[in-house]
Order: C-alpha cells, then structure tokens, then sequence
C-alpha cells in the first residue's frame, strides 16, 4: 500500500513519537480486544458445541461434549437440499445483481455529468428505509392482493389462481434487490478511478467503443465486480429474511434450518454444525473465486 | 428516434434499475398515508392519522426508542474504536499488519446468521441472559470493520505534504494531529459512523439472537408481520429515509460549500 511512505529517516525532522512502536499496537488494542472477545471467541465456543450430543438425563438444552464429528455429516445429509438451494439462490441473486448493478455503476461513472453524487445518494438511499419494511412491501406488490398480480390477471396473462410470491422466484428477486447497493457501489469506486486518458489512447488506437469497453474499461473493473459480487454472494447464501418472508416451505434456505435449530427446536450442536459448513463452503468459495479472477488485494 | 435511443440505452437501463430501488421504498411511503388500522395491506384511502400519531401502534415506539438508543451507543463506539484501528493500519508499519487485515476482513465475510448464533452461544454457555447490553455488545462488534475500512480509505488519501507543512511550521505531533489531519479525516469519520448507525438500526438477523425480551424497530416489523404491519411502522419508516437522506444531502452541500472555499 502507498500509505506508508513516511518512513523514518527521510524527513529531515525528528519524530520521536511517530518511530514509537508501541503507538500503533495501542491504538488498536481496544478494538482488535472487542473483536477477539466478541467475534472470534464465539466462533471457537461455537466449534465446540458443533461436537456436543444431547445429555441423556436433563431438560432441553444440555448438551456434553463428546467430540462427535460426525455431527456434521448428520447435518450436511440432512439439510444437503437446503445447501444446495442456499448456494443455487445466491449464485442466481449475484448474477442478476451484477447485470442490473454494472450498466448502472457504468452510467453513474461516465454518463452522468454533474449529477453523479445526486446519483449515488439515490443508489444508497433506499437502505434507510427498514429493510424489512422493504421486503414485506415487495411481498404485498408482488403477492395475491397485488396491484402487479391484478394487472397480470385482467390482462389474462396468469391465470386466476397463478402467484407470484410464495415461490423461488420471489425469493432470487428478494435476495438481488437487497443487496444491490452492494453490488452497485465497489463496481462504481473501481470505474471512477480508472484514467480518462486510457480511454483517449484506447480510442487514439482505433478501437471502437466496444473494443474499448472489453479491453480497457472491463478488465480495470475486475477488483470492484470481484468485491461486489463477494459481497452480494456472501450474505445472500447465509439470508433467511427473503426465503421467509417471500418463499414457500419448499424455498427454505440454510439460514431457515439454523434458525429454527436454535430457537424453536433448541438443538444447539446441529445449528453450530450447520453454521460452520455454511461458513466453511462460503470461505472456500470465496478462496477458490479470488485466486481464479486474480485480485488478491481484496484480503 | 432509434439514434437517440441507442445512444442513451444505458442511461434508461439505469433509470429503470433507480426505478426498481425505489418501487418498495415508494410503496412504503405511500402506505404511511393509508386508512387502514392494523392491517395495512390493501389501499383503504388517504389520512393523516398515522402520521399525527406514529405512536399509536402498541409498543412500537419502545421498540423505536431501543433501536435508536442501541443505535447511538454503538454508532459511538464502533466510531472511536474502529478510528484507532484505522489510523494504525494507515499510518503505521507494523509486524502483523496483514493478520490484522484479515481480522477486519473477516467479520464482513462471515454470515450474520452465523455471527449471531455463535455470540448467543457464547451468552447461554455463560449464563448471560441477553437483552439491551448483549445487544449494544453485537453491534459494536459487526460495526467495527465497517468503520475501519471507511475511515482508512479516508486516512490513505491524504496528501502527507499537508502534514509536512504543519511540521515545517513548527507545530508538534499533537498539534499537528489536531489542527491539520484530524480535521481532514472527520468527514471520513462522519460518513463511517453514518454507516455504523444505519446498520446497526437497520440490524435483524444478529439483533434477533441476541436481543433477548428487548424489542428493537426490525424486531417489531418482523412480529407483527405475521399478523400486518401497523401503518405507523411505514411512517416511521419513510421518517427515517427522510432524515437520513437530508443529513447526507446536507453533508454533499456543506462539503461542496467547503470544496469552493478553497478554491
């Protein structure tokens, strides 16, 4: 990184308290503390409850450790269905995202004039609305009462008993519209800061616009589509608000069973189980994608 | 016709994808305005009532109280702590810089479900009956990668010559400090505690596992939509959109102003 070219020696004036090296392990003491406490430990806690069994004698909710690993292959082959639609939705969502997201960020970047802040506020804004509020609103647009359900019926397009909510459908709209500004605002930083003058000299060489686009512009774009779609993917795949509010029993996602293995059946050891495979799949994925698309700056 | 056409397809392309952003965001805000009592889903005519009384759905502005109070104390927080961790990173060579990248990083790529379960894991295996602290405790944590990769960004932009120059005129390291590069990051400062804030309001998934008895604004608009979200919750919904968009439209004007200035 260009950030640290203050070094020590080529400034004519003393720093004492800059060469201290304790300043920037104490500056992050505090916050790195907060994180080890309150992230990483619970990750571990969490590993270990993953091998617990139910104790035999006492009321819902006890578990003994007993190392069984084989706590994860229970849960993997029970739920594989539902890994398979969590990964499947969140593929889907990414790849829409990613095509309503690019030309937007595109436009925003080079079409846009004096407008483009304006732009990127309207890009941000609908996050301030609840995004729960926002997913019941598409649930009610979309669903039976409908305004977009009663055109479709007097049109004749869908017959009178045809929905649209309560499907995988709704559920891959539900999961691209929430994370579109994720989407949108790493491919807009990354095209904003490529250098006009590439595109000049690009043109200066004869090449068409669409020459220019698949040469220059696309490539020097890969960090911000890489960012956006790690964003969009990640937090889709581990979503279960969509699949609630917008799916069916049949659209539950892996985020429904770690739920319901928590709260309602207290089977504490699945969910952990559960929650690593997902983490551990969405890592390697992640890993996998990174070295493939070559910008391994991102970590 | 047709030239026009292809030679602005993208700008309509984005008008239409700005179009589908706001259709819920629209819906929203023309239901606040809807007569329709505690089921709000069908269009039963124009009133004012909701918004003369946001209150007036039981509980929902106790939910709306916690929201913002666990909002603001972890907002704070999350700001302070997440500052010193960028400033570290932007500032300094240090053994274990990239480790500590990685655990910014990692939060960010770890699923909410995931974060939650296993802090409310952590909360049972410690006999700590969760509620508003356990909830203030999760968001502090979720926010604080977020606030450092906002304030670092602003921290690695700045033209270290600004710096030199406040040295050359013999201020100190603290002076300097407060004169010249802290008043340069506080926008970054302010837009990453904007985000802190926003998300830690706007949190469920993690708020729900750990929030115990505590209702917050999500949680109320996740209960009651089993049975249809009073009205009152898209006023203060569409209140919230309204507020947050005039301080950053607000924050652009005031730095535009500032940006003249020095020209």
């Amino acid at each position: 990184m260009a950030i640290a070219h203050v070094s020590p020696g080529t400034s004519t004036h003393v720093q004492p308290e800059r060469s201290g090296r304790k300043v920037p392990y104490l500056l992050m003491l505090p916050g790195l503390l907060w994180l080890a406490i309150f992230f990483i430990y619970p990750l571990i806690n969490l590993a270990e409850t993953s091998t617990k069994t139910r104790a035999t004698t006492q009321e819902t909710g006890a578990f003994v450790q007993t190392y069984r690993f084989a706590n994860y292959i229970d849960a993997f082959i029970e739920y594989q269905d539902q890994f398979l639609r969590s990964f499947m939705y969140a593929f889907l969502a990414t790849v829409l995202a990613l095509a309503i997201s690019y030309p937007l960020a595109y436009a925003i970047a080079f079409k846009s004039g004096r407008y483009k802040n304006i732009l990127l506020i309207l890009v941000v804004a609908p996050f301030f609305t609840s995004f729960l509020l926002r997913t019941i609103a598409w649930k009610q647009i979309l669903g039976a009462e409908g305004p977009v359900v009663y055109v479709l019926r007097t049109l004749h397009l869908i017959g009178p008993d045809t929905t649209i909510t309560a499907s995988s459908f709704a559920v891959v709209m539900g999961l691209t519209y929430n994370f579109l500004p994720f989407m949108t605002l790493p491919i807009y930083a990354s095209l904003d800061r490529i250098d006009p003058r590439l595109l000049e000299a690009s043109g200066d060489l004869y090449s068409n616009g669409l020459t220019t686009f698949r040469k220059v512009t696309m490539p020097l774009s890969m960090p911000g589509v890489v960012a956006g779609t790690l964003l969009t993917f990640i937090p889709a795949a581990g979503d279960y608000i969509n699949a609630a509010i917008l799916g069916n029993p049949t659209t539950k996602m892996i985020g429904n069973v770690i739920d319901s293995r928590f709260f309602r059946i207290v089977d504490y050891p699945t969910a952990a189980s559960l929650s690593f495979t997902l983490m551990a799949a969405i890592l390697f994925l992640v890993v996998v994608y990174i070295r493939r698309s070559g910008t391994d700056e991102l970590v | 016709m047709s030239r026009w056409f292809s030679r602005n397809l993208i700008r309509i392309y984005a008008a239409l994808a700005l179009i589908y952003l706001f259709i819920p965001v629209g819906y929203t805000m023309a239901f606040s305005f809807n007569d329709a009592g505690k089921r709000n889903i069908n269009w039963q005519g124009f009133t004012l009532d909701n918004w003369k009384n946001p209150c007036g759905a039981p509980d929902i502005c106790v939910a709306l109280g916690n929201s913002l109070k666990i909002g603001f104390l972890s907002t704070f927080i999350a700001t302070i702590l997440g500052t010193m961790i960028a400033f570290a990173l932007g500032r300094y060579k240090f053994r274990g810089r990239s480790a500590t990248n990685l655990l910014i990083f990692l939060p960010m790529a770890t699923p909410e479900i995931v974060m939650g379960a296993s802090l409310l894991a952590m909360f049972v295996n410690m006999n700590v009956n969760t509620g508003f602290w356990t909830t203030v405790i999760a968001h502090i944590m979720f926010c604080i990668s977020f606030v450092v990769v906002t304030v670092k960004a602003r921290v690695a932009s700045l033209d270290p010559k600004l710096e030199e120059a406040a040295r050359d005129l013999y201020a100190n390291e603290y002076e300097t400090f407060r004169r010249v590069t802290f008043p340069l990051v506080l926008p970054g400062i302010a837009a990453a505690a904007l985000l802190a804030f926003s998300l830690s309001f706007d949190d469920f998934i993690i708020t729900n596992f750990n929030s115990g008895t505590i209702t917050t604004f999500p949680k109320f608009i996740w209960i009651s939509s089993i049975r249809g979200v009073p009205a009152q919750a898209n006023v203060i919904g569409t209140a919230m959109f309204l507020i947050a968009l005039t301080i950053v439209i607000a924050g652009q004007v005031v730095g535009n102003a500032k940006a003249k200035k020095r020209r």
